[in-house]
């Protein structure tokens, strides 16, 4: 008997081990029959997650874990067993601004360094000659998009709230709103990058693999009281994205993998856009030049797929450092205990001691223990950064202190 | 005749952020004979914040069908781009509440302080209004079906007329029997004479 799932989505390319497992087949071999809800809005998806219309969703990572701390919104807690991506995010920006940045550029324009001090440099003559500070858009409170961009600037000096301005712009307006002048850049994942590219409204200014290489992007979330009922249906949903992953991830998949994606049911958008984008080779200029990172994104390739609570500890670490919440060591052990690597190996039969779900013991209310075991491995990848103080989640606030724009009050 | 207002302090202002002039329309005058006499229509999204902002209203509703959702919830967030921090009408205590906007399809935002006495009456016109929004729409589709089936089936009954030499009663008992033989609609079965006399031409 297969086991109806409803699970939710927004049309990005991340989304791709989830289409992919449920449209090559991989959740029905596991006994799920999955009906996939493209959705337009983040707000949308959190909150059918959170009142059970979606019994999973494709969720960025910083909502997972606002949700399950109850930042800026109701608290449901949510846990993700499944990393669908790394990465896969770009900055662009205006014709205008990529020519001004280039112009106070000392160095390779490909160092996020060298731009965002060119960035510190623009911003202080648009001051000084009164102009209006310049506006980048992202695509929610609570995102990777957010975070990366404040980093970035901030690295360089530039106070994102104080020097520029930052606005929420759901992803499908991007484009237009960089064309029409309503933003100067803005952080998003492909398509959109791509697409204002091709327009010839935008530039590709930097990668985010370069800003952050390890950088963990959407989670398949599911709300924690299901994963404790459902233990079965969440190992095998893992699995059928695990199998998915790798199928994206080889090359000789790439064509076919892009021709699901592109179908108006799921992205709607040309296969092209999203084979440059698995692949890493970006048109970064209207003019064709290209440029190629082949950690760009990361669909389950190095282990990529697999939770690391150090990664909900640093994005943790972003909301407290911007004033969205204020520090608690019971808070950032929550916001670690959301990434489960634990049930990830558990679904694979990975845990030590056991071959599969079953033989591991993990059963309803297991679940809270394999949380806090999985923080006791104590086998957290580093998080690294193009600048800034080593990130180290045993000492949040030692790390936060040490940056050069120093954490916001929590109102 | 509009009722009096529920209350008597003044009436909150309330701003409908919708793409769907119709859909607005009726919420609107539901408010409006429900005594709520603020109520402003967001059609255009750009500057969605910044022309909130200038009519600074006291509830916010906004369709689920909506990308600039997201553009709100920024509301929420202590910055200097939002003036006054925004709660939305969801706690805990209130599933079904939740629930039935979600399902009607739209969400309610209201600015810290104002009663959730207040804004209840206001959802509940609110999903009421958008699932009679709903029905209509739905009813429109169908009947919009119905006569394209009707336009399929005539000309169906015309090509079986000329060819089987039949009077257009008989070939619509043609059209029934077979749709019923095949357990397929009979439009459906109008339909593939229409591509085959297509193909055979």
């Amino acid at each position: 008997m297969s086991t109806a799932l409803h699970i939710g989505f927004i049309p990005l390319i991340d989304a791709a081990a989830l289409l992919v497992a449920v449209d090559k087949g991989f959740t029905k071999t596991e006994g799920l029959d999955v009906t996939l809800a493209p959705e337009v809005s983040w707000s949308n998806v959190r909150d059918k997650l959170n009142i059970g219309h979606f019994d999973a969703a494709h969720l960025m990572a910083p909502i997972a874990i606002a949700s399950s701390l109850g930042s800026g919104h109701v608290k449901v807690p949510v846990v993700a067993s499944f990393n669908l991506g790394l990465n896969g995010n770009a900055i662009t920006v205006s014709p205008a601004l990529h020519a001004a940045i280039l112009h106070e550029a000392e160095g390779d324009p490909f160092d996020p360094m060298v731009t965002a001090l060119a960035l510190a440099r623009v911003v202080a003559s648009r001051r000084r000659s009164g102009a209006a500070p310049l506006t980048f858009g992202m695509t929610f409170p609570f995102s990777t998009h957010n975070y990366q961009l404040r980093f970035w600037m901030a690295a360089a000096g530039v106070d994102p709230e104080e020097d520029v301005r930052l606005v929420v712009l759901p992803p499908p307006y991007m484009v237009d709103s960089l064309a029409n002048g309503q933003v100067d850049a803005f952080c998003v994942g492909d398509p959109w990058n791509s697409v204002a590219v091709d327009l010839g409204v935008g530039h590709i200014l930097n990668f985010v693999s370069d800003i952050l290489p390890r950088a963990v992007e959407k989670v398949l979330a599911v709300r924690q009281s299901w994963a404790e009922r459902n233990p079965q249906v969440l190992a095998a949903l893992v699995r059928a994205a695990v199998h998915a992953a790798d199928f994206i991830e080889q090359p000789e998949n790439r064509a076919e993998v892009a021709d699901i994606l592109a179908h108006p049911q799921r992205m709607g958008v040309p296969a092209d856009v999203i084979q440059r984008a698995l692949a890493g080779r970006l048109k970064i200029a209207p003019d064709g030049t290209m440029h190629e990172d082949k950690n760009y994104l990361l669909v389950g390739r190095d282990g990529a797929a697999r939770p690391d609570p150090a990664q909900a500890a640093w994005l943790y670490a972003q909301m407290v450092r911007w004033g969205q919440t204020s520090f608690s060591p019971a808070a950032l052990e929550a916001a670690m205990a959301v990434f489960r690597p634990g049930l990830y190996d558990a679904a694979l039969g990975r845990r030590p001691g056991g071959t599969g779900l079953a033989a591991s013991g993990l059963a309803d209310n297991a679940l809270a223990d394999s949380a806090l075991a999985d923080n006791a491995l104590g086998e957290l990848g580093p998080v690294d950064a193009f600048a800034g103080p080593r990130f180290d989640p045993r000492d949040l606030q030692g790390y936060l202190t040490s940056l050069a724009i120093p954490p916001r009050q929590h109102a | 005749m509009g009722a009096e207002p529920p209350v008597k302090e003044p009436s909150p202002k309330i701003v409908i952020v919708d793409e769907s002039p119709i859909r607005a329309a009726i919420l609107e005058e539901g408010l409006l004979e429900a005594g709520f006499t603020a109520v402003v229509h967001i059609r255009e999204m750009q500057s969605l914040l910044s022309r909130i902002y200038a009519i600074d209203p006291d509830v916010i509703l906004i369709d689920l069908e909506n990308p600039s959702r997201d553009i709100l919830e920024q509301m929420f967030q202590v910055s200097r781009a939002v003036r006054r921090p925004i709660a939305m009408f969801v706690d805990q205590s209130d599933a079904a509440s939740i629930q039935a906007s979600v399902d009607a399809g739209v969400s309610a935002y209201i600015v810290d302080g104002l009663k959730k006495e207040r804004i209840k009456p206001i959802l509940d016109l609110c999903i009421s209004r958008f699932n009679a929004f709903a029905k209509l729409q739905d009813e429109l589709e169908r009947a919009k079906s119905a006569l394209e089936d009707r336009k399929v089936i005539d000309r169906a009954k015309g090509i079986l007329m000329k060819l089987k030499g039949l009077t257009e009663d008989e070939a619509y008992v043609l059209l029934r029997s077979t749709a019923m033989r095949e357990k397929k609609k009979i439009g459906e079965i109008a339909q593939s004479i229409l591509t085959a006399s297509e193909l055979l031409k």
